[in-house]
């Protein structure tokens, strides 16, 4: 058993995981992964996918939010934009998914950095309400600018399909080893990326931002770049939701949906790439599970469909007003809690 | 007169009368966040709680009005009660996502109950004033605008004179000015803020009664509307009253020309955006606004 940290290396002080257990434990987690589309059901893997569409988003918002400090409620706009792109790109020039989604990607990106550009001049507050007003005009956009994106009555997308075997990635099934594919990368991109040079620079203007420049950290750069990498990751999702819903409604980029990704962030815990994971599933898993108590209570009651349907809203607020009250670092912090806590059981002391 | 000038002198109307509800929910807005430095993202839930509570005290309780109207506006100040012990003052000194995430939350808490308790269909409004149009000169009025403009006008100046000469608005002023002068001098600041909140949920509920009016009905649309405070504190200033009240009426003003004007160009939804518009161009050239005080942090 583990009792402490000597490291005698810069290596080991370097390492994600400092013992075999995890490592291997998390190669056979990923490898069962896998495994899933082969015995789960449909709706169980619609809601594997959207989770793995929203961690992909949580972790660009995270980085953002979590570790830059600047406060963005516009990020049902960046995945407006990556979505859109790719579906436009996929069916009306006819590219493949694996040039569609980069493109849409880094199309997403260059919007952002035109989003992050207040943020030199702004703080806090200000650009919380610039980046209300971006979100606003952008979904104005989508709606009104039909030729493109077909308004209000929804943009089919093709599937993505597999190059060379021309397999179509038409069910949940298939799609979900795309969208996996990219959560994992993702995942582990965000995780050393915040341990750089750069991620380091994210903290410092987090955490003052007049400091960090004295000390030499540009926020010029350091602030688009935290914006571009945020809605690269939100181009990403994006894409995959394109291809994964296969029709877009500018309802599905809402507000509301700004506001669960900020609420996946909050919950899961700022400035955690584990929390952003947590924060996707819980956020997405909470309606299923209101959903199907809905459903099997409408036996008993019948009313109670649309009474549980609407208690959706208050217990997503209770949760995040709960989690600021009582957990501000959000489940990430739990977990941690709890891992040390049987780490040394029984003998905690 | 010409036809053109009619249609804009109607525009002009409805423009100045939407405005002044804006420019109650902004009152409350500011209100906030001079005392307690909150930013509450939530404005159009307080509308929808004051609507949707005259709604049933009025037409689904049939009280009469003398008891629904003071039982509604006690609900809110209830409201504005809970809020600020259970969910704000915990939160004093967080940073300021947290204070922004938890006005969402409350919102969200709000916005569901309401539906939970009366479902989401549009309830018809209390007609408390005849719709049929009258003629001011050549252009058609409707009493219902008329009305709310000048209860609007009526409130704002009580206000005024409320904080420019009660002892509380004079304490009130001084928290907002400098908290810890203000406590040195005997000003309960909590108290303070916990009266900023009642006063901005009354506010709000009476903007949501106004537009319930205004508008014949009320749904969950009405929340939607509440986000146009940003542009017009934006435009007015942060933390200016005075801003608040130009601001509401420029931005109602701005946004009845624009829908009128440019919508057969654009298709359609100006309104909905315009507003937003000018937000990003104030916020690039001057983020404190008309009125408010300019100590915008460079870095």
């Amino acid at each position: 058993m583990k009792c402490g940290g000597f490291r005698v290396s810069y290596r080991s002080d370097e390492q994600i995981f400092d013992t075999y257990t995890p490592r291997v434990v998390l190669v056979v987690f990923l490898g069962l992964l896998f495994t899933i589309p082969m015995f789960a059901s449909t709706y169980e893997l619609d809601v594997l996918n959207r989770i793995g569409i929203a961690i992909i988003g949580a972790l660009g918002l995270n980085i953002l939010i979590g570790y830059t400090g600047q406060i963005s409620i516009g990020h049902a706009a960046f995945l407006a934009v990556g979505a859109y792109t790719t579906a436009v790109l996929e069916a009306k020039i006819g590219l493949p998914f694996y040039l569609a989604i980069p493109a849409a990607a880094l199309l997403t990106a260059a919007f952002g950095l035109l989003f992050g550009l207040p943020s030199l001049r702004l703080k806090g507050l200000y650009l919380a309400i610039a980046t209300l007003a971006a979100h606003f005009i952008t979904s104005y956009v989508i709606i009104h600018w039909e030729r493109m994106t077909n308004g209000v009555l929804g943009l089919l997308v093709p599937p993505a399909t597999v190059p060379v075997l021309g397999l179509p990635l038409d069910s949940d099934a298939r799609i979900f080893y795309l969208i996996f594919a990219l959560v994992i990368p993702a995942t582990f991109v965000a995780k050393n990326l915040v341990r750089t040079k750069v991620g380091r620079a994210f903290i410092a203007i987090r955490d003052r931002d007049v400091a960090a420049e004295v000390i030499g950290v540009s926020l010029f750069k350091y602030k688009l770049l935290a914006f571009l990498i945020s809605s690269f990751y939100a181009g990403v999702a994006g894409g995959l939701m394109a291809y994964h819903s296969r029709i877009l409604f500018p309802d599905a980029f809402s507000l509301l949906v700004a506001i669960d990704y900020l609420a996946m962030v909050i919950i899961g815990g700022m400035g955690s790439i584990l929390g952003s994971i947590f924060g996707a599933i819980f956020m997405t898993v909470l309606p299923e599970v209101l959903k199907l108590t809905a459903t099997s209570l409408t036996g008993v009651y019948p009313q109670a469909f649309g009474f549980i349907a609407s208690t959706r809203d208050v217990i997503f607020g209770l949760a995040i007003i709960l989690f600021l009250m009582f957990e501000p670092q959000g489940l990430a912090r739990i977990w941690l809690r709890v891992r040390s806590y049987w780490k040394l059981w029984p003998y905690s002391y | 007169m010409n036809e053109h000038l009619v249609f804009m002198l109607q525009l002009l109307i409805t423009g100045v009368a939407v405005g002044g509800v804006y420019a109650l929910m902004a009152l409350g807005f500011v209100l906030i966040y001079k005392a307690s430095n909150v930013v509450n993202f939530g404005p159009g839930e307080l509308v929808l709680f004051g609507a949707y509570v005259s709604w049933a005290t009025i037409l689904q309780m049939r009280f009469p009005l003398y008891v629904a109207f003071p039982l509604t506006l006690l609900t809110s100040i209830a409201l504005g009660l809970i809020i600020e012990r259970g969910v704000l003052r915990p939160l004093i000194g967080q940073p300021i996502i947290s204070v922004i995430m938890v006005t969402f939350g409350f919102a969200s808490v709000i916005r569901g109950g309401l539906n939970m308790l009366w479902g989401s269909d549009t309830r018809p409004f209390p007609a408390l004033f005849s719709s049929q149009p009258f003629h001011l000169g050549p252009v058609p009025v409707s009493p219902v605008h008329l009305w709310s403009f000048v209860i609007v006008l009526l409130l704002l100046g009580g206000f005024s004179l409320f904080f420019k000469f009660s002892l509380t608005g004079t304490a009130m002023r001084a928290t907002a000015d400098n908290q810890q002068v203000a406590l040195s001098l005997g000003v309960s600041v909590k108290r303070m803020f916990a009266l900023s909140w009642c006063i901005a949920t009354v506010v709000s509920t009476l903007g949501g009664i106004i537009l319930g009016n205004v508008r014949g009905g009320v749904d969950f649309s009405l929340a939607d509307l509440g986000l146009k405070v940003f542009p017009v504190v934006i435009l007015g200033g942060l933390d200016s009253v005075m801003g608040a009240i130009v601001g509401g009426v420029l931005i109602g003003v701005l946004e009845n020309l624009s829908g009128g004007y440019l919508d057969p160009i654009f298709g359609g939804g100006v309104k909905e955006v315009a507003p937003f518009a000018v937000l990003v161009v104030i916020l690039l050239f001057r983020p404190y606004g008309l009125f408010g005080k300019p100590e915008i942090e460079r870095v």
